[in-house]
């Protein structure tokens, strides 16, 4: 018992400050890939999770990167693409909606700027939120749903509770029952074996309640995508209020993401920076 | 090479209507069946005489090619230590009109699971199977359709009818009761449903129903370009990103006849061992969650954080993908990665060390693990188990040494020590797993000693040749995995099976919890620790 708490004390104070302090990713981290306007972009079919689709408008090829579904393998920044992608550092993701996270990109014509969203899709979202803010804002218990993952979601999820992490520092915690919790965090792309579950979990959760969508397969149906065993994503069957990209997000990425949900942090324009 | 006595033992289960040869591998043999009914006499060739044990099952549809019927390859492999190389397959033509096969489970229990799997998804029966129930799919999944047959369009929704209860075997009597549990766990981990029926503490039956996270990616991946694919097989599962990335490119590179350059395979066994033991050291602390020690807990989560921190700097993601590729890796190791790599490697041997000192100096954690939840020797032997939980059974099987992958398939004999303990009981897995980070520690440090300068990629040429199979067998955290790939006619995957290791210990864990009493089911589970993803796929 004494090595025990000379153990503890030896190792001394592990916890990381974030969000309180930025966290800086290492080098190889292979964030959200930036699309440089007007260079030579990959065609769509380099990307093995279907992230990249491209039309014509006015004559021009515009490019658009999906980042719910972006797996980060970092294929479409890999030679011959080099100069057109870069694997950005960005981890800090999360959107309160879907179509946030495309980011248009002209290919042909460096003149023309990246093109904007929608005047402010946040803004409704984020007013619908404010009662959970208020509600939930300074404590909130979750439930986590696995409702198909590989299970590299739920690991990260875990890891919220280790001593490096720690959320419980931030008012977050997880809890067993659904009838405890003010929401859910959900990971994976809702199999079918998982469907009727993940529509009872959500129904024993009392309102108002949040529903977070953590990783590809959970934000948009990712490389499993939408077929015999796999609805596709978890807004094809619950409300979702913050998609979190990512394969797997890291867990900085997921804490920022939990912290949109309840309105604490606001969501980055992403599409806007592009 | 073939062996000529094993080849004339074989056609003689077969009454002569056999024919045998080599491959896929130049090491392997496969065996055509004239009549699917002698399959369970040669089955027990292999498993007798030969001391064979099964590896894989693998369904294809091929009503599409010439043959125009259904096939179904068993996949056996020698259990003795020191054995060669091998992989015996024994193949039949399935009457797509009348799908039924011999069921070899009462002879052969592995069988058990890929027969019902093949089943559901093939519409294959196994006759005189003694539990067809189904499987992999679940509530209200409409008779007569298989969504592994070509003409399954697998992009097409199968709606779901909730179903209250599944058909599971029912006790009666005094005092006897049921327990379900799940499929929704009350901690953060992957879905699976057990439904204990017990009197009063005492385990009479337990039921695992699993296949949740059934997502269809055999399915998901067929007529893929094998190097898309590549991307759905390292993402089947997160704790085994690296394993099962490694032994899809390994199928592949033998179907595209390509060799990783030397520097590549040992970056690829670098990470494989980086991947045992991020798990194996968090599996230690896990295991103390279940006995109710929190600063093993604690220690071991610590410690698995900086490994896994550590994967992020040398791969760019915390779950060491983007670094295996096809043909090789995409990331090499520079000095200075190699000396955080050192340093974090002796910090975690230091860490592992208090920890288990810790966890052996604690009567109250040392009393719950010991003698709870054994497996015996020989139902590990019959259920083909993989990994820790065999060779914690005394079984001396490890596929880095029994079917050489990564470095240890290079020119120079790289030693492994294969830890083995005979007691088959949580404490027995515990000491393993611990042992056996210790020695992927060691293995790293020799792995990295070998690196010399070199390139990281050999070129796979698209369209890869087509109809030809890959088959290859990894030691992941879990144990082996046998991956299996062929291609069509065009070069893309006709099919791919993964079985991975989990697939075929889970039913071992149901043993090992019948002589656990309810409480302990945690603590049984967790000193398993199985993947649900890679079983479920
Ligand atoms: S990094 Fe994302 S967008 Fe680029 S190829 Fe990979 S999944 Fe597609």
């Amino acid at each position: 018992m004494l090595r025990i708490l000379v153990n503890a004390l030896r190792t001394g104070v592990v916890t990381t400050r974030y969000p309180a302090e930025p966290s800086v990713p290492p080098d190889r981290f292979r964030g959200a890939p930036v699309l440089r306007p007007g260079s030579a972009l990959p065609p769509p079919a380099v990307c093995p999770a279907g992230a990249l689709s491209e039309h014509l408008d006015a004559g021009r090829r515009h490019v658009v990167l999906d980042l719910a579904r972006c797996v980060f393998c970092g294929r479409c920044a890999e030679d011959p693409w080099v100069d057109a992608v870069t694997m950005g550092r960005d981890f800090e993701l999360a959107a309160r909606c879907r179509d946030d996270l495309r980011i248009e990109v002209v290919a042909d014509d460096p003149t023309v700027p990246a093109a904007g969203p929608a005047p402010d899709p946040d803004a409704e979202a984020a007013r619908a939120s404010s009662e959970i803010h208020r509600v939930l804002g300074r404590s909130l218990h979750l439930r986590h749903l696995d409702a198909g993952s590989c299970n590299a979601c739920d690991w990260e999820l875990a890891a919220l509770l280790n001593p490096v992490y720690d959320v419980r520092r931030l008012g977050i915690d997880f809890v067993a029952s659904p009838r405890h919790a003010d929401g859910v965090v959900v990971t994976g792309s809702v199999t079918r074996n998982l469907e009727t579950a993940v529509r009872r979990t959500f129904d024993a959760i009392p309102d108002p309640r949040v529903v977070i969508a953590v990783g590809a397969c959970a934000a948009s149906g990712g490389i499993v995508g939408k077929g015999y065993a796999s609805a596709g994503g978890v807004d094809r069957v619950l409300p979702v209020d913050v998609y979190i990209p990512g394969c797997p997000p890291r867990p900085e990425a997921i804490i920022f993401g939990i912290l949109v949900a309840v309105g604490r942090l606001s969501a980055r324009r992403l599409a806007r920076e592009g | 090479m073939a062996d000529p006595a094993l080849m004339d033992a074989l056609r003689a289960g077969a009454g002569g209507s056999a024919d045998a040869d080599v491959g896929p591998r130049p090491s392997d043999l496969t065996v055509r069946l004239g009549r699917a009914g002698d399959l369970p006499a040669v089955a027990a060739v292999l498993i007798g005489p030969y001391s064979m044990a099964l590896a894989t099952v693998v369904a294809t549809d091929e009503t599409a090619t010439p043959d125009g019927d259904l096939k179904v390859r068993y996949v056996f492999e020698p259990t003795a230590p020191g054995a060669p190389d091998r992989f015996v397959t024994l193949l039949i033509s399935v009457d797509a009109a009348h799908p039924e096969v011999p069921s070899l489970t009462t002879a052969v229990p592995a069988a058990n699971w890929h027969e019902r799997e093949m089943q559901d998804l093939f519409g294959i029966v196994s006759v005189g199977h003694p539990d067809p129930r189904p499987l992999v799919v679940h509530d209200g999944w409409p008779q007569g359709v298989f969504p592994l047959r070509k003409a399954f369009d697998g992009s097409q929704r199968v709606p779901v009818e909730p179903a209250d209860e599944f058909p599971h075997l029912v006790a009666e009597g005094e005092g006897v009761f049921e327990i379900p549990v799940g499929p929704i766990h009350a901690g953060i981990i992957e879905p699976g449903h057990f439904r204990f029926t017990s009197v009063g503490e005492t385990v009479l039956n337990l039921d695992a129903r699993l296949f949740y996270t059934h997502r269809g990616l055999e399915k998901r991946m067929e007529g893929l370009s094998p190097l898309d694919a590549f991307y759905v097989a390292e993402r089947i599962c997160g704790v085994c990103s690296v394993a099962h990335g490694l032994g899809y490119c390994e199928a592949l590179e033998q179907i595209a006849d390509v060799t990783a350059p030397p520097r590549a395979r040992l970056i690829r066994s670098i990470a494989l061992e980086l991947e045992r033991l991020y798990n194996h050291v968090g599996d230690v602390g896990n295991v103390c969650a279940g006995a109710s020690f929190h600063y093993g807990t604690a220690a071991g989560m610590r410690l698995k954080e900086r490994l896994q921190q550590m994967n992020e700097r040398l791969a760019g993601n915390r779950f060491l993908r983007g670094l295996v590729v096809p043909g090789g890796v995409r990331l090499d190791l520079s000095d200075d990665l190699l000396g955080v790599l050192a340093v974090t490697l002796q910090d975690t041997l230091a860490g592992l060390d208090s920890l288990m000192e810790r966890i052996e100096a604690n009567p109250s954690v040392v009393d719950r693990l010991d003698d709870t939840g054994i497996l015996q020797h020989q139902a590990a032997l019959d259920l083909a188990v993989a990994g820790v939980a065999a060779r914690a059974s005394g079984v001396d099987r490890d596929a880095r040494r029994d079917h050489p992958h990564g470095a240890f398939a290079g020119p120079e004999p790289l030693d492994l020590h294969v830890v083995i303990a005979s007691e088959g009981d949580a404490m027995a897995r515990v000491t393993v797993r611990a042992l056996e980070a210790r020695e992927s520690i060691r293995l790293v440090g020799e792995l990295v000693r070998r690196l010399e300068p070199g390139p990281l990629q050999v070129a796979l040429v698209e369209p890869l040749p087509g109809g030809r199979i890959g088959i290859s067998a990894i030691e992941s955290a879990r144990g082996e995995a046998v991956h299996w790939l062929r291609t069509d006619a065009a070069g893309r995957v006709e099919r791919y099976h993964l079985r991975s290791p989990s697939y075929h210990n889970w039913p071992a864990v149901v043993l090992a919890a019948e002589t656990a009493i309810v409480p302990d089911f945690p603590l049984v589970n967790k000193s398993f620790e199985l993947c649900y993803s890679c079983t479920d796929r």
